[in-house]
């Protein structure tokens, strides 16, 4: 089992030297000078703090040194804690304002992400095999995958938002009320976070459940179901066993396909200008403040890799063969 | 009254045909009867045909302002108007030519990282294998879409083929892993043994003997590829990061949603083209599901 959880370890610690290395690269190896171009754009009107702002730049990147010197104290400001001060909110350091809105993001995700996996499997399972069911949630599945986050987003934006009038469309909470632990206010978070929850949870939700789908049929005809079913087992039963069966690819694939749900939640949150990691991502690429930009990047590359870790050891609790296997019988 | 039914067949028999040939016909059979392969070639099939033939009928720039503002969709602008009046059909056909350009184009790229080195590594094995699988590893646990914003925000200048050529380096992955799982089964094979003994190179055994004998696993990861390279497209699109001076769906809902046709209610500028991704995307899906019926006997419904 150490072993598991070591090689897994391994393979993120890659990960994220690799994803810090393109972040430390992608500004130093593009045609051009974004430094330069990054600061003439920005729309800075005050001539002394564009000269600040300048030489704190040349410093950070550290221009006249060489390389792998640029290289190394990019590493050590990282375990600072240090990602650079934003260009849009300067002088705000870029991690307090992505600490800032990640909560958000986090309220939709984690919710959308967890019920839409119980539920499409759930779905899923009831499907395969009945003939009526199949028909339907197979297409709609299929259909529901090739949406794209943002379109049903703007559908149920303006359906339930704008034509019906039920959910507000924008914001994370009204202007009019100051963040407190109100009942009004809390209301009125949760009417914001409603409607970007639900588009986020009906797109993913047809993906698990042709997933789950196809697995069920696959252990339908297997050896065990087979056995089972001559053995008089009645079907609930075997579909139970078929059930556990089918999880364990559904977690994998759950980690897998993390990031494009998180992409997901980044496009959904745009259309709902809900105040989470997208709205930010928006907000950098208009105002050009890369380093904010490359702040959210590590934010959620270390996310991922987090979640990732937390579903793997999750599979090794679900599975007890990964234990045996990986104790007793690896080589 | 001995007679059996399969005995009068027997001396009706047709000639018997090479293996190659009757296996071909024999999936014709299924195909032409699968209703998933068929509605969604169908569709797929149409909106190709819109996309390649309806930019000759529209004028040559989509984005021009050409008629009236916000106009509703009528008989003179089928999809209507948006706020500047450009007229929404003729954005519509251009940025399905577009959305077809950057599935091959992305999806080509991917593919062919993919499979290369799913062959590689199921084949070669061992250490090559090993570094392979870390490198697929890593960067299907990098979320694609973030890197991709990233490194296209620091572009001035974006095309298509340049915006393909990032999304294909992202997202490959998962095809790599599948390819080499099913090469892996076939790489112990008899007859690639045999075609190992008589000295061929690595290569010409993938090409010749290998990849023949996945070609319709190969076909339907290219489908899959395709379509999530378009809904990544869409996605950088909606951000602000797609082709500059160009047209594509996702700019359209980009625009759409910057100029607040949401609050507008003007539905039909964001309506058609995420109704055109979606139904090109899905179609793309449920004909990989009917392929899959077709080439697999065990799922075929008789």
């Amino acid at each position: 089992m150490w072993r598991y959880i070591g090689r897994k370890l391994a393979v993120y610690l890659l990960t994220f030297v690799v994803a810090v290395t393109i972040n430390w690269m992608i500004p130093r190896f593009m045609p051009g000078d974004p430094v330069r171009s990054m600061l003439s754009r920005a729309s800075i009107s005050d001539p002394e703090a564009l000269e600040r702002m300048n030489s704190y730049y040349n410093e950070v990147f550290g221009l006249d040194t060489p390389l792998w010197q640029q290289y190394l104290s990019f590493w050590a400001g990282l375990f600072r804690g240090d990602l650079g001060i934003s260009i849009m909110l300067y002088p705000e350091p870029v991690i307090d304002i992505i600490l800032r809105s990640v909560p958000y993001t986090l309220a939709v995700l984690l919710p959308a992400i967890i019920l839409s996996w119980i539920v499409g499997n759930r779905f899923g399972a009831f499907a395969a095999r009945s003939k009526i069911l199949d028909n339907t949630i197979l297409p709609v599945g299929y259909v529901l995958t090739a949406t794209p986050y943002m379109w049903l987003a703007l559908l149920f934006a303006w359906a339930m938002g704008v034509v019906l009038g039920w959910f507000p469309v924008s914001g994370g909470y009204s202007y009019s009320l100051r963040p407190a632990f109100s009942g009004e206010f809390v209301w009125d978070l949760v009417m914001h976070w409603f409607l970007p929850f639900l588009s986020m949870f009906v797109v993913a939700l047809g993906g698990w459940a042709i997933g789950m789908r196809n697995m069920i049929i696959y252990e339908l005809e297997a050896d065990y179901s087979n056995y089972l079913q001559a053995l008089g087992a009645p079907r609930k039963l075997i579909r139970r066993y078929a059930f556990r069966n089918a999880m364990l690819p559904q977690i994998t694939g759950l980690a897998v396909q993390l990031g494009t749900i998180i992409a997901g939640a980044l496009l959904t949150e745009i259309v709902f200008n809900y105040p989470g990691l997208g709205s930010l991502i928006l907000d950098s690429l208009t105002n050009r403040d890369f380093f904010l930009l490359q702040g959210i990047f590590l934010f959620v590359v270390v996310g991922v890799l987090i979640a990732n870790f937390i579903i793997d050891i999750v599979y090794v609790l679900v599975d007890p063969r990964t234990r045996v296997q990986m104790t007793g019988g690896a080589a | 009254m001995t007679d059996v039914a399969g005995a009068t067949g027997a001396d009706k028999a047709p000639a018997p045909e090479p293996a190659a040939e009757r296996r071909f016909s024999e999936t014709l059979h299924f195909a032409r009867r699968n209703p998933k392969l068929l509605i969604g070639s169908g569709i797929v099939l149409t909106l190709l045909f819109i996309g390649l033939i309806g930019p000759f009928f529209v004028g040559d720039d989509p984005n021009a302002y050409v008629g009236p503002q916000s106009e509703p969709p009528n008989g003179e602008y089928w999809l209507g108007t948006t706020s500047f009046g450009q007229d929404i059909w003729a954005q519509f056909v251009y940025g399905l030519r577009s959305t077809f350009l950057i599935g091959v184009f992305g999806g080509g790229v991917a593919f062919v990282i993919g499979t290369a080195i799913g062959f590689v590594a199921g084949y070669k094995g061992g250490i090559i294998d090993e570094v392979l699988n870390m490198i697929t590893n890593v960067v299907l646990v990098l979320p694609a879409m973030v890197v991709l914003i990233v490194a296209v925000a620091y572009l001035d200048a974006r095309g298509v083929f340049v915006q393909g050529l990032f999304i294909g380096l992202t997202s490959w992955p998962w095809a790599a892993r599948a390819v080499r799982s099913q090469t892996l089964s076939l790489a112990t094979r008899d007859f690639v043994d045999l075609a190992r003994l008589s000295g061929r190179r690595t290569w010409r055994i993938i090409t010749t003997e290998v990849a023949p004998n996945m070609s319709s696993y190969l076909v339907m990861t290219f489908i899959l590829l395709f379509g999530s390279a378009i809904l990544i497209a869409a996605g950088l699109d909606f951000i602000g990061l797609g082709p500059t001076n160009g047209v594509s769906l996702g700019l359209m809902l980009e625009s759409a949603v910057a100029w607040s046709a949401l609050q507008l209610q003007m539905w039909w500028w964001f309506i058609p083209p995420g109704l055109g991704i979606t139904t090109l995307v899905g179609s793309l899906y449920i004909l990989n599901v009917g392929l899959d019926e077709v080439f697999n006997p065990k799922l075929r419904e008789l």
